[in-house]
């Protein structure tokens, strides 16, 4: 019983170039569809369009040519790359602020919110200002808020991009215990190709720019993956190979 | 360490800065009303300070006049500046170039249009003070990232909650260092308000002090002053500080 949660038709994007006139062309006809409920990664040379097809999807910036549809109500969660979080409000209140924007029950989202804190080891910290989180406490927080925004789709612009290396796994896997119960439909760019074998159902490589779709990669692996496995380390390698070839 | 020789530093110059004028006072026998002795100034500040007291009631009141319309009409200004850009290429040349109009020159008109009260001091204050804000103001609401705009339009917030719970709160630290620089700019304001016209204050003080020869109320009345505005800059200190409470304490 699975049902499509994302159809992206066709999609093409192009930027005004530095000169009056010139476009640069960022996606060329990118077309896929993602099922309900599964993991999908971006992942491609810097600068490919990844964050660009991310915009189109949350709806933040319209394609040139093609369609898109995401979520039953075409809405989804963004989680943007550059740290978002307002330094003014506490931790409890940026992880509320979607459901103050769409002026649900406060209490309700705090109770919900405590909840979350205390499952991404943040409990103890609700009263305290971002300026006092380390990064890796303030980039789970900025997941608590997207996944508080109770959309069936998440969107997540390198999450775990700026984090040191044993930060980057603990919160991996963090987002995977989360994403198991709550089932979400996610899709993910990233730059680490270990982080979408282990993270994902799906694995699109994208070319360089003008970006299409190299390879579609299904990961068959059991989850949870662990990461020194023999499986694991050939896949890598296939990968790594895919993305050199693309450049 | 650090905080006992900030307050010590400042305060040991100023000694030492009085004690050499006394010094040279009287040393060199100037007389009092050329220049006055900071023992002869201290004894005034306090023989007169009812009535420096009196006088500094209606400065302290044209200045905070002037610093609240100053900076509600100085936000105000930016706000619309923000939001349009008609308005902007119309309105921000003509504000950077009226600060080039030098106030001596306004207030005496105001002086015409507004009577000799409060009034016209405190628009004159107003008008100095303003710039900065309107200046910083506008800056603040242009401070948050394209990205985090993203944010906020990705989970379907209006026009007016962008406002309210990002560009307002954001503009917060740069209004304050603009709010800062025009509390100090209002007591001159409001001063030059005073000299242009007026039957109280301290501006009107020393003018009068000043035709008397008075020159050691002359200081008096610029120490009062003086104090005013560190009183004033150290409200508007203790107003950031609480309201900016999630800067952290460095």
């Amino acid at each position: 019983m699975s049902s499509t949660a994302i159809r992206v038709q066709g999609v093409t994007k192009a930027f005004a170039g530095a000169r009056a006139g010139a476009e640069v062309p960022v996606l060329a006809s990118i077309s896929f569809e993602v099922e309900a409920g599964t993991w999908t990664t971006l992942i491609g040379p810097s600068g490919c369009g990844k964050t660009t097809l991310l915009r189109i999807l949350a709806s933040l910036i319209e394609p040139d040519a093609g369609k898109v549809s995401v979520g039953r109500e075409g809405a989804a969660a963004y989680l943007p790359q550059r740290d978002t979080l307002l330094p003014w409000r506490t931790a409890l209140d940026n992880a509320i602020l979607a459901s103050e924007i769409e002026r649900r029950s406060r209490l309700e989202a705090r109770s919900e919110a405590v909840e979350l804190f205390a499952r991404f080891g943040l409990s103890g910290f609700e009263r305290s200002y971002p300026f006092h989180l380390s990064g890796g406490m303030r980039q789970r927080l900025a997941l608590i808020r997207t996944f508080l925004a109770h959309r069936e789709v998440l969107l997540l612009d390198e999450p775990l991009g700026a984090l040191d290396p044993l930060t980057r796994v603990t919160l991996q896997d963090w987002l995977l215990a989360v994403w198991t119960e709550l089932r979400k439909t996610i899709v993910l760019v990233t730059h680490d190709v270990e982080e979408a074998l282990l993270l994902s159902d799906r694995i699109l490589v994208l070319s360089d720019r003008p970006a299409t779709i190299a390879r579609d990669m299904r990961v068959d692996l059991l989850r949870p993956r662990d990461r020194a496995s023999a499986d694991l380390a050939a896949t890598k390698a296939r990968l790594l190979d895919l993305l050199l070839e693309g450049r | 360490m650090k905080r006992l020789s900030a307050v010590v530093a400042p305060i040991a110059l100023l000694i030492l800065f009085l004690a050499a004028w006394e010094a040279a006072v009287r040393g060199l026998g100037v007389p009092r009303y050329i220049l006055p002795a900071p023992s002869g100034i201290a004894v005034s500040f306090v023989s007169h300070f009812s009535e420096l007291l009196y006088h500094a009631a209606a400065t302290m009141a044209e200045i905070v006049l002037g610093l609240l319309f100053g900076g509600l009409g100085g936000f105000g200004l930016a706000i619309v500046v923000f939001y349009s850009p008609i308005l902007e290429r119309a309105l921000y040349p003509l504000i950077v170039a009226s600060q080039m109009i030098p106030v001596f020159a306004i207030a005496p008109l105001l002086i015409v249009w507004m009577g000799y009260g409060l009034w016209p001091k405190a628009t004159v204050a107003a008008l100095i003070g303003f710039f900065p804000i309107v200046v910083n103001a506008s800056d603040g609401l242009r401070s948050p990232s394209v990205e985090s705009v993203e944010l906020f339009r990705s989970l379907g917030a209006t026009r007016g909650q962008i406002f309210a719970r990002l560009r307002l709160p954001a503009s917060l630290p740069t209004v304050f260092a603009g709010l800062k620089v025009a509390a100090t700019l209002c007591v001159v304001g409001a001063t030059i308000g005073e000299w242009v016209g007026a039957h109280r204050g301290l501006g009107y003080l020393m003018l009068q002090s000043n035709a008397l020869l008075r020159v050691d109320l002359v200081f008096a009345a610029i120490l009062m002053l003086s104090i005013l505005g560190l009183l004033l800059f150290g409200a508007v200190r203790i107003i950031e500080r609480r309201v900016l409470r999630w800067r952290g304490t460095d």
